[in-house]
């Protein structure tokens, strides 16, 4: 059965070829089986492997399957190769279950438009690369999926093309992302030169033994990995492109900017968890960054008055807590996290996609409400992804995985950071309170459409399963993934619980007296403006940039061309008007020459050396 | 004898055509590519692998001139390379050339012809025929078929080459004298005079010579300035054979005659030169985003383009020069598809200008779709053949110039600036012009899906490049590592 993990990427990327060559010839349905046919049948064969594997894992708790030798050159030598681990296939189990949940959701959402088939194959182009990035056995390769997933995610938030703002969108998420990119790639030519080899087990093995702890190999390759991971996984100071990406369809939004692609630099970080425990100050770092992130991401989402970007924010909030994670070792919490991030988060994108509908395209929060009537299967699986999202304590994924977060932060990290998640979940519980109560409580302010069909609601049924059903695995998780299971202190589960039921308490308050609706302050503009990065950058990199593009276009150093050229006509215009033809031109000419000539001579004939006359004076 | 029919079939080709009309001259002009193609690959297969088919004749013996043409893997790679870039020139050309047919394609031929005796001249003086046979017939292209501006961009294209020329004459003339004085023996044969003895400053200023020739064909910066006119104002044929072969005849020059006849020299100048490498990529690449005209922003992207090759060549490993070798390639197919995709959208618009240009996805989603693959291809997205390429020569050049790279690998992020706008301007954005045309026919979509495939072939799979490449670049580094000890 592993031996079909080869088709997990391939199948996707089948359907985007189909769909890239012939989807405009294709019937709507022809194009619909295909484009979601081939990530439920990805999604059939990450189950099938999955089972095989609980029944008998193979020897060494990894199976790779060797493709075809990318290329050779000087004994570099990276292959095109599947490395299928726990890890791996939780990451599969991911992206193409809930990948496939949301191609039929789309099916429905993209109902009306033109590029339907443009935006399935982009999709499945998404799907396969993000199953590339994952099952990677070589760094090379992995770069790959990661450039891939950035593509599609360029091509999907800028999915309605005709709309500049949209490109500007995408665009900004593609260049920040590759900032982050150019790191990784410098990492690459580094681990090259040291340790020869791309292939991740080897190079995880050649670092442990040849790179000393702490040395400044493995930080220097360890920072850099963490800025690519940074910029793919929207953390501080590379966050500004995710809230922006929004300008793409919900599905989008939901698959690429909450539950797969920006969890890759947390895929990263985890798959080189060794080379990281190797440079403890670039762990710090992750930490440090995850902390601020989480921070910095709640604040923001606390102050949008747009519902997906209360999501967005959101998102950059939970990576946050992954990093946090990540940065105190506990990556199988991270990885933990993820996996019900994924299932709520996408839950929650979906359910404001559904809203969206309704109420054609209106996100502002302030100008909806009382929808919860009007949209009953939307506003239960939405306050259930709430619930998970603020880790409401017992029943909700979110509480396990965020509680194991904060257990792992404190015995392993101490109090501050233990201090930083529990402020970061009660800021949490806080807006995600906020949002449902200002769009489906109180009274109904925007006109709504009844809930569209099937395709919409089972989606939304069953992810709102996962996120309730999805913490219950929690210790077999951690066995499956790290071999060993640790539960949290009974004493930090009340304290977690306590802080989440605060903060929606507190929301609640806040909305009885209306505060939610008040003119905003300067902070809450600061915040809702994402603390002012766009501005800064904006001034430091895009003006200075673009400034010298324009300006130079013209290119100085053709100037220097043109000079020559300039001199060469010059010259040519003064000999053709010394050729008159007139004598009297001719002596003149003649004449300011030998003029010429002679003063020339006369100041710089050689006058007796002064030197010597003074000299013989002096002479007694 | 074969390999004179490699130049001699274009030739005559290009004189059958010149007396035809239409598609009697672009059918010649197809026939005789392809005949050469097969040729080449004939002649390459009968071989070892090694250098196949030295013809040496006595050309000029008086003055130890040789008619001395050999073939070796990067020849062949650069042959083939020129000979499919040349087939798909003329199907390109099909319906924008016009008028002159026959004498068009009489220049197309001679320059290719040209071009494969650049790539496959051993004697320095063939060489520099070569080199100057291909100058004469390309000025013609642009002179009389190109754009607007086209007699400024054809004068100047003309002045720079041949003032490079120039500079490439006296320092074979300087070389072959050295070598006369030092072993009593006069001649020209690339063979002969390597391992000439001289002192380092003789050295170092002859290899100046050949660089400076080299550097302004390749184009290094700041040499490259009479780029951006020459490609903008060409017929889409000759931006084409520019940017995808006369570009490379400057980086084969250094890679087979510059660094192998002048190591030393060459090591010592490598840093300045890595250096010019890498602020032709940055700086081609922030000057392309600064364009109005869709060509020439495509042309900056060249010198950035070009500017991996500089960087890999003087890194000088196995790595970086398999990179070279293969962005050689890759970047033919790309730019030169970018190019003929130019061609085919300002045949139907009349403009290459970015602010009338946009939602040509509306219109025309094949001819986007496509153009979408070649842009990325331009930025370097994994999957693509200028990936590869252009990561092999960072891998490279790491293990000489880590802070270098590093400043090249910044390159990506300004590739990705210029590369999105291009999308943004001709394909997304509203349909500001009005634009309504017939989306790609039967040709264009085969010419562009050819290059595609290629690019998509050389991604996924490159080994084949090189495989072919990899005994003619050990023995270039064989002779410059003899020329250390």
């Amino acid at each position: 059965m592993l031996r079909l993990a080869w088709l997990l990427p391939a199948l996707p990327f089948a359907g985007f070829v189909a769909l890239a060559l012939l989807g405009r010839r294709l019937p709507r349905a022809t194009a619909t089986a295909v484009g979601v046919g081939s990530v439920g049948l990805a999604f059939a064969v990450a189950v099938a492997i999955g089972a095989a594997w609980l029944a008998a894992p193979p020897a060494g708790g990894a199976y790779v399957q060797h493709l075809w030798r990318w290329f050779d050159v000087a004994g570099f030598a990276p292959d095109v190769a599947l490395f299928v681990d726990p890890l791996a296939l939780v990451m599969c189990g991911v992206v193409t279950g809930v990948g496939f949940l949301i191609h039929v959701y789309a099916t429905e959402y993209m109902r009306d438009e033109p590029g339907y088939a443009r935006f399935f194959a982009s999709m499945n182009l998404f799907v396969g690369s993000m199953l590339t990035l994952v099952l990677a056995d070589d760094l090379l390769l992995l770069y790959l999926g990661w450039e891939g997933v950035g593509l599609c995610s360029y091509l999907l938030i800028g999915f309605w093309y005709r709309d500049a703002a949209n490109g500007r969108a995408a665009r900004k998420a593609f260049v920040v992302t590759r900032v982050g990119d150019t790191a990784f790639a410098i990492a690459l030519f580094l681990i090259v030169r040291e340790l020869g080899t791309l292939e991740i087990d080897e190079v995880l093995v050649r670092a442990a033994a040849q790179w000393p702890a702490g040395g400044t190999l493995a930080i220097l390759v360890a920072a850099l990995l963490l800025a690519g991971a940074a910029g793919k996984s929207a953390q501080a100071p590379l966050q500004v492109w995710l809230p922006d990406a929004m300008a793409g369809p919900t599905p989008v939004s939901a698959l690429i900017h909450a539950a797969t692609m920006v969890t890759a630099g947390v895929y990263l970080i985890a798959r080189m968890n060794v080379l990281f425990a190797l440079a403890p100050p670039v762990m710090t770092a992750v930490m440090i960054v995850g902390a601020a992130t989480l921070l910095l991401g709640a604040f923001s989402a606390l102050a949008q008055r747009d519902l997906k970007r209360v999501l967005a924010y959101s998102t950059i909030s939970q990576i946050g807590y992954m990093f946090l994670a990540l940065g105190v070792g506990a990556w199988s919490a991270a990885v933990f996290h993820l996996m019900t991030h994924a299932f709520f988060k996408a839950l929650l994108f979906l359910g404001a996609g559904a809203v969206l509908l309704a109420t054609h395209h209106e996100g502002d929060v302030l100008k909806l409400g009382g929808l919860r009537r009007r949209l009953p299967v939307t506003f239960w699986t939405f306050v259930i992804g709430g619930a998970a999202l603020a880790g409401v304590p017992l029943v909700t994924a979110g509480f396990f995985s965020k509680d194991a977060i904060l257990w792992e932060a404190w015995s392993r990290g101490g109090p501050v950071p233990w201090a930083v998640g529990l402020l970061g979940a009660f800021l949490t519980a806080l807006y995600v309170s906020r949002v449902i109560l200002l769009t489906f409580f109180g009274e109904q302010k925007h006109a709504a459409e009844p809930e569209r069909g099937l395709r919409i609601q089972l989606p939304l049924v069953a992810l709102a399963a996962l996120s309730i059903g999805g913490g219950w695995v929690h210790g077999g998780f951690d066995r499956f993934l790290a071999g060993d299971a640790h539960g949290g202190e009974a004493l930090f589960e009340v304290v977690a619980a306590v802080i989440s039921l605060a903060g929606v308490g507190v929301a609640w308050l806040a909305w009885r007296r209306g505060l939610w609706a008040r003119p905003d302050g300067a902070l809450q503009r600061f915040w809702r403006s994402g603390w002012g990065f766009d501005a800064v950058y904006h001034t430091l990199f895009v003006r200075p940039y673009v400034w010298f593009a324009r300006a130079n276009a013209r290119d100085v150093f053709d100037r220097g061309a043109d000079a020559i050229a300039g001199l060469a006509r010059g010259g040519n215009r003064l000999l053709v008007a010394s050729q008159d033809g007139r004598v009297r031109t001719y002596v003149a000419g003649l004449a300011l020459g030998a003029v010429v000539l002679l003063a020339i001579g006369v100041i710089f004939a050689r006058p007796e050396p002064a030197g010597a006359e003074t000299a013989t004076e002096v002479r007694p | 004898m074969s390999l004179l029919w490699l130049v001699l079939l274009p030739v005559v080709g290009g004189l059958l055509a010149l007396p035809l009309r239409d598609r009697g001259a672009r059918w010649v002009a197809l026939g005789a590519l392809a005949a050469a193609l097969a040729l080449v690959c004939a002649v390459w297969s009968a071989g070892d692998g090694g250098r196949v088919a030295d013809l040496s004749l006595a050309w000029l013996p008086q003055m130890g001139i040789r008619l001395h043409l050999a073939l070796d893997g990067i020849s062949f790679v650069l042959i083939v390379l020129t000979l499919v870039l040349g087939l798909l020139a003329v199907l390109a050309s099909w319906t924008e050339i016009r008028e002159r047919v026959g004498f068009f394609h009489f220049n197309l031929l001679w320059t290719l012809a040209g071009i494969v005796g650049v790539f496959l001249a051993l004697d320095l003086f063939l060489f520099f025929f070569f080199w100057e046979l291909m100058i004469v017939p390309m000025y013609l292209l642009i002179a009389i078929w190109g754009h607007e501006n086209r007699t400024h961009a054809s004068f100047k294209f003309f002045l720079f080459t041949q003032a490079g020329g120039l500079f490439l004459f006296v320092a074979i003339l300087g070389l072959v004298f050295v070598h006369q004085q030092a072993t009593g023996e006069l001649t020209f044969d690339h063979d002969r005079l390597l391992d000439t003895p001289m002192s380092e400053g003789v050295a170092f200023w002859l290899m100046l010579g050949f660089f400076v020739a080299f550097a302004v064909k390749l184009p290094a910066f700041p040499l490259h300035t009479w780029l951006p006119d020459a490609h903008t104002e060409a017929p889409t044929a000759g931006s084409l054979v520019l940017a995808g072969l006369l570009l490379k005849t400057g980086a084969y020059g250094l890679l087979r005659f510059a660094i192998p006849l002048f190591p030393q020299a060459s090591a010592t100048f490598a840093p300045y030169a890595m250096a010019l490498g890498v602020a032709g990529i940055l700086y081609g690449a922030v000057l392309a985003f600064g364009q109005r005209d869709l060509k020439r922003l495509i042309a900056y992207t060249s010198v950035s383009h070009l500017g991996f090759v500089l960087l890999g060549l003087y890194a000088w490993n196995e790595m970086a020069l398999q990179g070279v070798v293969l962005q050689m390639v890759a970047h033919g197919l790309a730019t030169g598809g970018l190019f003929v995709l130019v061609g085919m959208l300002s045949e139907r618009t009349h403009t290459r200008d970015l602010e009338k240009l946009g939602g040509i996805w509306d219109v025309a989603p094949r001819l986007g779709g496509a153009g979408m693959v070649l842009v990325m291809a331009a930025l370097g997205l994994p999957g693509l053949g200028s990936f590869v390429a252009e990561m092999l020569i960072l891998f490279g050049t790491f293990r000489v110039a880590p802070v270098m790279t590093a400043l090249a690998t910044l390159g990506l992020v300004c590739a990705t600036i210029y590369a999105l706008w291009i999308v943004q301007r001709t394909f997304h954005g509203e349909n500001r012009g009005g634009w309504s045309f017939a989306d790609l026919r039967a040709r264009e979509a085969g010419v562009l899906a050819a290059l595609i495939g290629a690019l998509l072939w050389l991604g996924l799979y490159p080994q084949p490049v090189f495989d072919v490449a990899r005994a003619a670049l050990a023995s270039l580094q064989g002779v410059v590592s003899g020329g250390h000890s």
